[in-house]
């Protein structure tokens, strides 16, 4: 008999959705129905089980070609290159469990790498907005619960995050929001009309890479300023209405995405966003959250935050004093300053996803990545080690968008072999240790730089 | 002489490329939802495109080849928008405004038909950019 497992994890995006049944089959190979998952969530448990599975570790050879090799092989490779470089950056963490996260960040521990993750090129820009002006967010349940206008700034859930319209914010009948859709008041601004600006009460055209202006007309009007008659291709009398209705609001939440932090401005169009949602709670109670892409990209921010104290873009060259500046300690700016010597691409995929000239400088030096599938990283490896797929194979921790950690499970076993991210850092983390040892029997330790360390108490 | 226009570019997700991607990006979805534009009519007219005729985009740090497609979403005119993905990537400006993100959305590019030309795969274009392209194997 098939088996059904319910109330399953989806690990694609943000959404979290954590109310998938699958069917798996007799022999718990086979992954047969996905049911409740939107068409990307589908893919993902279908593809796990549905295609061929890279099973061994993939080493480059001199004829361009790849062969397998060992496990053992692999993670003595991967810590001799790590123990080699000066700089190495360990980047990605888009899509596994903070299980991995913690272990990989043992691992650049010990060898003095930086430690990025995808919110380096997605949310990085919240964070510095978060850090100056702070962030007066909510759960995805008070939004689903209370909320009765909510804003999608720049961000398109219709197509990065399909189910967040129809579980949070326009379909779902909220504890106080009883009527649902019917109760509720969408404004969508985008410099594209988007699926998502379709299902919109009210849609606002901005021109693009002008948020921050229009912003600020939001915010002198809420505090009782004259703005011109057009701010961002944005008529006046439209943009009175609309900060009308936030005034208004029993309860209202911007949701904003990449459309803020990845156009001119970047932090500084967040940092305006939320000082906009200050000036509402003058009125009425206004909630702000950022639309995190993936399913536990959230999860490395709060992980590294509690072993560092700082969420991404870590350099932790001198170990166990943690450094963190943007724009010096950044993935695609190391990169772009040829400023690091050895590349960890973990669960992301950076030959896709960087802008091809980063990826140009990245590739100049040994390029390790570990990924369960086969992707534009993988292709141009030295070494590429497959790991189970989290959410599908490997249980653990995620974080949603809203900083809610929720315990994934699995539903089938990974391909026989297959380890895990956390396995494999820690087989990394041993092998390093290891290699320092055999140094320091040696007598060429790689010590810490002196002065650098505080005095420890007697 | 071939028109040539010059535009304001985002790169985004589209649920297509989503889709895709899980798939594989070595994959025919991937490459169909990833290797195209989309323009605003009047844009489409100034440059004299029929129907999914390749165009080629360049930017300050790169040119590419995909195709011109009418989307669902609409754009106004002067904004460009192609699926975030490797087409996309290898016409986005690295500079970060020093916050590590680069110029995904909102950079300027010339749009001109590709006559005669041809779109690379996903893995042509990556592994052709590191030397590791051997032709299609
Ligand atoms: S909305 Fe996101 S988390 Fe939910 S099923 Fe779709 S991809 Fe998965």
């Amino acid at each position: 008999m098939p088996k059904k497992v319910e109330n399953v994890g989806c690990p694609y995006c943000g959404v979290c959705c954590d109310d998938l049944v699958v069917t798996v089959s007799d022999d718990g190979k086979k992954i047969l129905e996905v049911e409740n998952a939107c068409a990307i969530g589908n893919q993902i448990f279908h593809h796990a089980t549905g295609g061929e599975r890279i099973r061994l570790p993939r080493l480059r050879q001199p004829d361009g070609s790849y062969k397998e090799i060992s496990y053992d092989e692999a993670v003595d490779y991967a810590a001799k290159v790590l123990h080699n470089a000066k700089k190495p950056l360990i980047y990605g963490f888009g899509s596994t469990n903070c299980e991995g996260m913690a272990a990989a960040a043992k691992v650049a521990e010990k060898a003095g790498a930086v430690l990025d993750n995808c919110a380096s090129i997605c949310h990085g820009s919240s964070f510095l907005a978060i850090f100056d002006n702070g962030y007066p967010s909510c759960t995805l349940g008070e939004t689903k619960n209370r909320a009765d206008v909510i804003v999608y700034w720049g961000a398109n859930p219709a197509h990065a995050h399909p189910r967040h319209m129809s579980r949070y914010s326009i379909f779902p009948r909220g504890f106080f929001t009883g009527k649902g859709h019917k109760s509720r008041k969408i404004i969508v601004i985008d410099p594209r009309h988007t699926d998502t600006a379709q299902v919109a009460d009210i849609y606002l055209q901005v021109k693009q890479g002008h948020d921050y202006e229009l912003f600020d007309a939001f915010r002198a009007v809420v505090r009782g300023h004259e703005i011109p008659d057009v701010v961002a291709g944005i008529k006046r009398e439209q943009i009175l209405e609309v900060a009308n209705i936030l005034k208004k609001a029993r309860f209202g939440t911007i949701f904003y995405g990449m459309g803020l932090c990845h156009s001119d401005g970047r932090n500084h169009n967040v940092d305006i966003a939320i000082s906009l949602t200050r000036d509402l709670n003058d009125f009425t109670k206004w909630t702000i959250m950022a639309m995190r892409g993936h399913y536990n990209i959230t999860g490395p921010g709060a992980v590294w935050s509690w072993q560092y104290g700082y969420p991404y873009c870590l350099d932790l060259t001198k170990r166990d004093i943690a450094h963190m500046n943007p724009g010096e300690t950044s993935s695609v700016d190391l990169a772009m300053r040829d400023e690091v010597d050895a590349f960890f691409n973990v669960g992301t995929d950076a030959g896709a996803h960087f802008p091809i000239d980063a990826v140009k400088h990245l590739k100049k030096h040994p390029w390790i990545t570990v990924d369960p599938n086969i992707c534009m990283a993988s292709e141009i490896s030295d070494l590429h080690i497959p790991v189970g797929i989290v959410g599908v194979e490997v249980p653990g921790i995620v974080y949603r968008m809203d900083n809610v950690p929720i315990q994934y499970r699995k539903v089938i076993d990974p391909p026989e072999g297959v380890i895990s991210d956390e396995e494999l850092f820690e087989r990394i983390h041993k092998r390093l240790c290891e290699l320092e040892a055999e140094e320091a029997a040696k007598g060429q330790v790689k010590a810490a730089p002196e002065g650098v360390r505080a005095e420890s108490e007697p | 002489m071939a028109n040539r226009i010059t535009l304001n570019m985002i790169t985004q997700r589209s649920i297509e490329e989503g889709v895709a991607m899980e798939k594989g990006k070595t994959t025919p979805e991937y490459f169909e939802a990833c290797s195209i534009i989309e323009m605003h009519d009047d844009d489409v007219k100034a440059l004299g495109l029929v129907p999914n005729q390749l165009v080629r985009v360049t930017s300050e740090c790169g040119s590419v080849v995909v195709k011109a497609v009418r989307g669902r979403q609409s754009l106004y005119s002067g904004l460009a928008f192609i699926p975030q993905g490797v087409w996309a990537n290898q016409v986005v400006p690295p500079r970060t405004q020093a916050t590590g993100e680069p110029q995904y959305s909102g950079f300027p590019v010339t749009v001109e038909p590709a006559n005669g030309e041809k779109r690379k795969s996903a893995l042509e274009l990556v592994q052709g950019a590191v030397g590791l392209w051997r032709g299609d194997q």
